[in-house]
């Protein structure tokens, strides 16, 4: 069961998984080193040469600011990993600790889980709609709103399994030990939900990008001075007979990033789930 | 001949279960009676068996007895006090002298738990050792006393065998030097091979120890082997309480009759007891005795009224209205 192995198993034989992570990777790499990949600063306005095509000079052309689209694009991906992560962690640690309270301490659960269908109720991008106009926009904002769309569905998921794991012998066992709550949910049933949240984290991370990109695109999501792909579409549609590639490029960036996010975590739950094995061969 | 106060006095336990949903769309609530008025002592030292078919409730009265379910009605006084009305803070420190050895060794068992960690467990929570260098040793020591190597608390549960993990879960108990261990069905799930080693080293444990044990079981061959006495349940009530041989060699109630004659034999030998029905549903007992319909010797008032319990002895007690009958039957 260690760590390497585990990632051998996710991506062996399958290579557009193992493709998907090597753009990750690239993702990531870039976010990190913005600043040494970016031939130019993102905000550099240069009114005379707004609207270039794409060329050796700028890959990705300019914008209507006379920016340079490839170096924003590059500072793009930070605001990526940051609305994902931030997204992740919150959805997790939140969502997570509402699923299993509510499992396992069955009268807060009548309680905590009713709130969570009534948002649930709600369609993921007007809830997360609603809650951005009472907030005002900024990236802490963002991930705590895209935090909590995506906690529901974790707490969902997390009530299921641990309701499953508390009726386990193995819990029996240790409330004959004499063990605590804490002890029993902590030490017994969350190390036993950890495939599952790494799989549901994949997920979040996917529709993350696609909540934040929408947001920024319908001006609630991260400040417009802000590089981010969904600002830059935001921002650009209107020049779209204009100069395509101004959309064309973030958009590709989002569509390719989601759809390497989507075939990892696939690999990721068919690695750790034997059921779902030999679905989809070679994914 | 006098005793001293018994380790364990169990007085009319009952416990019931809800089942079925209420409300204008559930089907209906039922009570299910799964312990329905038991009584038994279990001194210290000794072990009493409970035996029965499944679905009888003799696991019902282990998983009472530890707090796992709450008890409906009754009372249970280990060393004195009263248990089953204590709550869960003040039942904590008790549950060291108190432990069960559970049916499945590969559910009972967190996978995610090293041997070690699920072995040191007990052991911080009850504060019997202050460091892990302590737990280690005690833990060592207690893997050799159930036949383990020392070495093996650092692996995982899967990389064991079914009777390896029993012996593991048996280590998990003796490691607290309890007074009284409740073993539920604690070979079923194992091969044949693996059921006599595993049942020999609890013998031997159980006799060095000197541990009380309420030792659960449906195998009437394992019960022969392992027993001081034996309480025969059916449908949640004790029928016949008696020593060993007592209850091999002479048994009075027609159930235990049935149940020791379905015991497959290579020799002929034993007559087999006539078995007229099935056993009866929990949620709708029949009413009077409640093994009056699959029993050849029923009368009128086995049917109406629920039979006393008839000493036949100071230890054999049996809860036939026909006793007489029975006991003039075999003399």
């Amino acid at each position: 069961m260690n760590f390497i192995s585990t990632i051998q198993n996710v991506f062996r034989g399958r290579t557009l998984a193992t493709i998907g992570m090597i753009w990750l990777c690239v993702i990531l790499v870039a976010a990190l080193a913005a600043p040494i990949f970016a031939p130019f600063d993102p905000l550099d306005i240069d009114p005379i040469g707004r609207l270039q095509e794409p060329s050796w000079a700028h890959f990705f052309g300019t914008d209507h600011f006379g920016r340079d689209t490839f170096s924003r694009s590059i500072y793009g991906a930070r605001m990526t990993v940051v609305i994902g992560l931030g997204s992740v962690v919150f959805a997790l640690i939140i969502g997570g600790l509402i699923g299993m309270l509510s499992a396992y301490f069955t009268r807060l659960g009548h309680v905590l889980m009713r709130i969570v269908d009534v948002l649930m109720a709600f369609p993921a991008l007007l809830l997360a709609l609603v809650l951005m106009t009472l907030l005002e926009r900024s990236v802490t904002n963002t991930i705590i709103v895209i935090g909590i769309v995506y906690a529901t569905t974790t707490a969902r998921i997390l009530f299921g399994m641990t309701l499953k794991l508390k009726g386990e012998v193995f819990v029996d066992a240790a409330k004959c030990s004499g063990a605590g709550h804490s002890s029993i949910l902590f030490r017994h049933i969350l190390p036993n939900l950890i495939s599952p949240l790494l799989v549901q984290a994949s997920f979040i991370f996917a529709f993350a990008q696609l909540q934040a990109a929408a947001l920024d695109f319908l001006g609630l999501g991260l400040p417009p001075e802000i590089p981010s792909w969904g600002n830059m579409l935001s921002e650009e549609r209107i020049y779209v007979t204009r100069a395509p590639w101004l959309l064309l490029f973030p958009g590709i960036l989002i569509i390719i990033s989601v759809f390497s996010i989507n075939l990892v975590g696939d690999a990721m739950r068919d690695s750790i789930d034997p059921r779902f094995k030999d679905d989809i061969a070679g994914v | 001949m006098t005793q001293p106060a018994p380790l364990l006095q169990v007085n009319d336990l009952k416990t019931y279960f809800t089942i079925g949903t209420g409300g204008p769309f559930g089907s209906g609530k039922q009570t299910l009676k799964a312990v329905d008025g038991i009584s038994f002592e279990i001194h210290a030292g000794e072990v009493l068996s409970l035996v029965g078919e499944s679905g009888c409730g003799k696991t019902t009265v282990g998983r009472t007895l530890t707090q796992l379910e709450p008890a409906t009605d009754g009372e249970a006084y280990f060393n004195g006090t009263e248990i089953l009305s204590l709550p869960n803070s003040q039942f904590r420190p008790l549950r060291r002298e108190i432990q069960m050895i559970f049916q499945d060794p590969f559910a009972s068992l967190n996978p995610r738990l090293t041997i070690e960690q699920t072995l040191a467990e007990p052991l911080h929570i009850h504060k019997l050792a202050k460091n892990r260098k302590e737990a280690r040793v005690l833990i060592s020591e207690t893997l050799q006393l159930v036949g383990l190597d020392p070495k093996v608390m650092d692996r995982y549960p899967h990389e064991f065998s079914g009777g390896q993990r029993q012996r593991i879960g048996i280590a998990r108990v003796m490691i607290l030097k309890p007074k009284l261990v409740i073993a539920d069905e604690m070979v079923s799930a194992l091969d044949v091979s693996i059921q006599a080693q595993v049942l020999n080293l609890i013998k031997d444990l159980q006799r060095d120890s000197g541990v009380s044990m309420l030792f659960i079981s449906h195998d009437l061959g394992v019960v022969r082997h392992i027993s001081d006495r034996v309480a025969v349940m059916y449908l949640g009530k004790i029928v016949e309480i008696g020593n060993r041989l007592e209850i091999f060699e002479n048994p009075s109630h027609p159930y235990t009759k049935l149940l020791l004659s379905s015991i497959p034999r290579i020799k002929p030998g034993r007559t087999k007891v006539e078995d007229l029905g099935e056993p009866a549903s929990a949620t709708s007992p029949p009413t009077g005795c409640a093994f009056h319909p699959r029993c050849a010797i029923a009368t009128e008032i086995c049917r109406s009224a629920q039979p006393e319990m008839n000493e036949l002895s100071e230890t054999h007690v049996s809860a036939c209205h026909n006793i007489s009958q029975l006991l003039g039957g075999h003399a």
